[in-house]
C-alpha cells in the first residue's frame, strides 16, 4: 500500500496499460519529455520510447483524427486535450468519425479510443482552462464518458477506459491531481467501469455526484451531520451511460435527491438524472429533483470562481430545499 | 522556391514558378501528361509509363466499365431509386490510374466520390449504393478491401489516413519499396481549405509518414471554383509543409499511374508524404442534387470534353495498339451487363429494420440503448396486424 496522488495514480494506470499491451499508444501536446502540463504522463517517453508516447504538432483535431488511424491500424491510442476548452478544434472529429464509426461500419470497425481530458475550475486559472463540457459529449451516441473521483478509481478506470472496445472520454478532475489516498495495485478494482459507488450511506437524502465534486459532497454530507440530517453519497463514476439502477436504488431508499455538478444548470448531467427519476421514481420521491450546479454562464473570471462552483454552503442550501417539501 | 523546402526533396519535384494570380480556363497549365487528349504517347523526363498495351487495354477497360455504373448510378437516381448520388464523370483517369498503381497491401481513404478507387480495390459496386439508397453507410469490409468507408465530412479522411500511415510505421511496414506498405488519402480542391486536410500534411511531414496524398482538383468546390480556394496551384502548397508536390494531367490514366506509383513507392521505402495534385474537371453536377448550370459556363464543359480520359485511350489503342472494334464493343456489353445486374441488386437491396441499428453503436451495448431498442420493438410490434 502506498499513497498516491491523483495524478500519479493515472500515471500509473497508463504505465501498467502500456506494460500489458504494447498496442496502446499515448499522444498529446507536451506530454513527453515535460509530461504533459500535470505530469500525468511524467516518465511515460523515457520508458516507453517516442513511438508510444507521442508528442503531437499543437492541433486537436489533427490529435483524434490520426488516432482514429491508429485506431483503424490496431493500435489503442489514449489521447490527452490539454485543457477542456481545447477539446472543440477536434469536436468534428469526435462526434462524427470517433463516436459514429462503429455504428456506420456496422459493427466492422472498433474505435478503442480514450480522450482523455483534465476538466473543471477551482485552479485560478484563465479563461478556457476550468470548463465542464462532459454534456456536450454525453449527449452523442455512440461515445461513452466517464469521470473519477478519487486516486483509486483514478488508476483502475484508466486501465478499464483503455480496455474497453468503445471510444471514452476520460474526464480528469484537475483541481483534485492533488489529493492523495492509499492504493493496493494488487488488488483488483471492486466494480467495472460504469458502474456507480455508494461512497456514504443515508437515509435523509442523495447526493448524486462526479468527478470533483465527489470531495465537495462528502464534506457536505459530513457537515450535514451537525443538521441531523443523514446524507447518502453516490459517486456517479459513469455519465454516459448512467448507472441507473445505483442511482434508482439509493433514491428509492431516501426519496430525496440533489445532483451536484460543476458543468451550467440547463441541459446538464443533472437534468437528465431528473428526468429519469420522474420517470422511474415518481412515486418514491417526496420531492423534485434538484440540482446544484454552476450558472448558465460562461465560466467567470477566476476571482469570482469560487462564487460560480457549488461549495459546501451551496450543496447544503440544496439539501435544506429538497427537505423542505 | 526550391530551396525553401527541407530535406532531401528530389529535383524532379522543385516546384514551378509560381503565377501571381490562379490560372485561366484558356491558359495552358503545366503538369505531368504522358498521353494527350488526341491519344499520342509523349515523353516527360521524370516519369515513364513503361507497361505495355495489355496494361493499358486493362486501364480503359476499367474506365468504361466505372463509368457505366455511374452513369447508371445517376439513372438510379433520376429515377427515384437513389436519395442521392455523386458522379465521378471525367474524373475516371485520375481514379483508375491511382488505383491500379496500388499494392495489395496498401491502404485507400477515400471520399465519397472514389468509385474507381472502389472498382480497383474490388469493392462490390452494389455495396456502393446503399449509402446513397438509404440503406446502410457503407456496406463493404474496409479491412477486406483495404478501402475505408467513404467519408461525407470534408477532409476528415486525410487525418485518418496519415494515422493509418503512422501505424504502418509502427508496425515496421515502411522501409522497402517493394514489399513496404502506403497508405493514399483522396480529397477534393475544396477540401484543400479545411484545417483537417492542412493538419494532415503537417502530421504526415512532421513523422515522415508513408501517406500520398492525393487531391483530384476538379476545378469546382459545388459551385465554388478553385479561385475561390487557393492563389496558387495546389500541388506547391506541398513546399511550405516540407514535402514534394506535383500535378499530372488527372485526364490522363498513364500519367496518373505512373505519378502515383512513384509517390507509393517514396512512401513504403520511408521517404515520406507526397501531394499529387491530379487536375481534372467534374464533367457532371457536383451530386444528382446540384445544377452546374447557375454557376458555369456550357462552353467550360465543351472544353474538357475534348480532354476526355477515356476518348484519348479509345484514340491511342485504335491507332497504335491494333486494337479493333471487337474489343470495344465487348467492353460496352461487359459495362451493359454489370449495369444491369447493378440496377437489378439495387431494387433487391432489402429495406432495413430499425431493430438492427441499435445494435452496432457500442461494441458494449448500454442497458439505456438495450431499453429503447425493447419499447422500440414492442411499440413497432403493436401496430402488426393493422392495414
Amino acid at each position: 500500500m502506498t499513497k498516491i496522488t491523483l495524478g500519479k495514480a493515472i500515471n500509473a494506470g497508463l504505465r501498467a496499460a502500456m506494460e500489458k499491451d504494447p498496442k496502446v499508444l499515448v499522444m498529446g501536446e507536451d506530454i513527453g519529455k515535460l509530461g504533459g502540463v500535470f505530469r500525468v504522463t511524467e516518465g511515460l517517453q523515457k520508458d516507453f520510447g517516442e513511438d508510444r508516447v507521442i508528442d503531437t504538432p499543437l492541433a486537436e483535431s489533427g490529435i483524434i483524427g490520426t488516432a482514429v488511424g491508429l485506431a483503424l491500424r490496431g493500435y489503442r491510442p489514449v489521447c490527452e486535450i490539454q485543457f477542456d476548452g481545447f477539446v472543440f478544434p477536434a469536436y468534428d472529429q469526435i462526434i462524427n468519425q470517433v463516436a459514429k464509426m462503429h455504428y456506420r461500419s456496422m459493427g466492422k470497425i472498433r474505435m478503442p479510443i480514450v480522450i482523455r481530458i483534465p476538466y473543471g475550475g477551482g485552479i485560478g486559472a484563465v479563461e478556457h482552462h476550468s470548463e465542464s463540457p462532459e454534456t456536450l459529449f454525453a449527449h452523442v451516441p455512440g461515445l461513452k464518458v466517464i469521470s473519477c473521483g478519487d486516486p483509486v478509481d483514478a488508476y483502475w478506470m484508466i486501465q478499464q477506459a483503455i480496455e474497453s472496445d468503445d471510444p471514452i472520454v476520460f474526464f480528469e478532475p484537475k483541481r483534485r491531481y492533488h489529493e492523495k489516498a492509499e492504493l493496493d495495485e494488487s488488488t483488483p478494482p471492486s466494480l467495472p467501469l460504469h458502474k456507480a459507488k455508494v461512497l456514504r450511506e443515508g437515509t435523509d437524502a442523495t447526493l448524486l455526484c462526479y468527478g470533483p465534486m465527489v470531495k465537495t459532497c462528502l464534506q457536505a454530507a459530513e457537515a450535514a451531520v451537525e443538521d441531523g440530517r443523514n446524507l447518502e453519497v453516490v459517486d456517479l463514476r459513469t455519465i454516459a451511460p448512467f448507472d441507473l439502477a445505483t442511482i434508482f436504488a439509493s433514491v428509492r431508499k431516501t426519496r430525496r435527491a440533489v445532483v451536484v455538478h460543476e458543468a451550467p444548470y440547463s441541459f446538464g448531467p443533472g437534468s437528465e438524472i431528473a428526468a429519469r427519476l420522474t420517470e422511474e421514481c415518481f412515486y418514491h420521491l417526496e420531492a423534485p429533483v434538484l440540482r446544484v450546479t454552476g450558472y448558465d454562464t460562461p465560466y467567470p473570471p477566476s476571482r469570482m470562481e469560487d462564487d460560480y462552483l457549488p461549495d459546501l454552503d451551496r450543496v447544503l442550501d440544496g439539501v435544506d430545499r429538497v427537505m423542505g417539501y | 522556391m526550391s530551396e525553401s523546402v527541407p530535406g532531401p526533396a528530389p529535383e524532379v519535384f522543385a516546384p514551378h514558378e509560381a503565377p501571381v494570380s490562379p490560372p485561366q480556363a484558356s491558359e495552358e497549365v503545366e503538369f505531368v501528361q504522358l498521353l494527350t487528349p488526341e491519344g499520342e504517347r509523349v515523353e516527360h523526363p521524370d516519369y515513364k509509363f513503361d507497361l505495355d498495351d495489355e496494361t493499358i487495354k486493362g486501364f480503359y477497360r476499367d474506365m468504361v466499365l466505372v463509368r457505366r455504373i455511374d452513369t447508371e448510378a445517376t439513372a438510379l437516381q433520376r429515377q427515384g431509386e437513389l436519395g442521392l448520388w455523386a458522379s465521378l464523370l471525367g474524373q475516371e483517369a485520375a481514379q483508375i490510374g491511382s488505383g491500379r498503381a496500388l499494392n495489395d497491401k496498401d491502404m485507400v481513404f477515400p471520399t465519397y466520390r472514389e468509385h474507381g478507387v472502389a472498382f480497383c480495390q474490388g469493392v462490390n459496386p452494389l455495396n456502393l449504393l446503399g449509402l446513397f439508397r438509404g440503406v446502410d453507410q457503407g456496406a463493404w469490409d474496409p479491412k477486406e478491401n483495404n478501402f475505408h468507408l467513404y467519408t461525407i465530412v470534408i477532409g476528415a479522411q486525410t487525418l485518418h489516413a496519415t494515422g493509418y500511415a503512422m501505424g504502418q510505421q509502427r508496425d515496421h511496414a515502411v522501409g522497402d519499396a517493394d514489399n513496404g506498405e502506403a497508405t493514399i488519402a483522396y480529397f477534393g480542391d475544396g477540401a484543400s481549405s479545411q484545417g483537417d486536410v492542412n493538419e494532415a500534411f503537417i502530421w504526415a511531414s512532421v513523422f515522415n509518414a508513408p501517406v500520398v496524398f492525393f487531391c483530384q482538383n476538379n476545378q469546382w468546390a459545388i459551385s465554388e471554383p478553385i479561385d475561390r480556394q487557393t492563389r496558387i496551384p495546389l500541388y506547391q502548397r506541398a513546399a511550405g509543409f516540407g514535402f514534394p508536390g506535383v500535378r499530372v494531367d488527372g485526364n490522363d490514366v498513364l500519367a496518373t499511374y505512373a505519378v502515383t506509383q512513384q509517390a507509393l513507392k517514396r512512401a513504403r521505402e520511408g521517404s515520406g508524404p507526397t501531394l499529387i495534385e491530379a487536375y481534372t474537371y467534374r464533367m457532371g453536377a457536383h451530386t444528382t442534387s446540384d445544377d452546374p448550370t447557375k454557376y458555369r459556363l456550357n462552353e467550360d464543359l465543351e472544353h474538357w470534353k475534348l480532354k476526355d480520359p477515356i476518348e484519348r485511350v479509345h484514340a491511342y489503342l485504335s491507332r497504335h495498339a491494333a486494337v479493333d472494334h471487337d474489343f470495344f464493343d465487348e467492353i460496352e456489353a461487359e459495362g451493359d451487363k454489370i449495369a444491369a445486374e447493378l440496377r437489378a441488386g439495387c431494387l433487391a437491396l432489402p429495406d432495413p429494420v430499425l431493430t438492427d441499428f441499435f445494435q452496432n453503436v457500442y461494441v458494449e451495448e448500454t442497458p439505456q440503448l438495450a431499453e429503447q431498442r425493447d419499447q422500440f420493438v414492442a411499440y413497432a410490434a403493436s401496430f402488426e396486424g393493422e392495414g
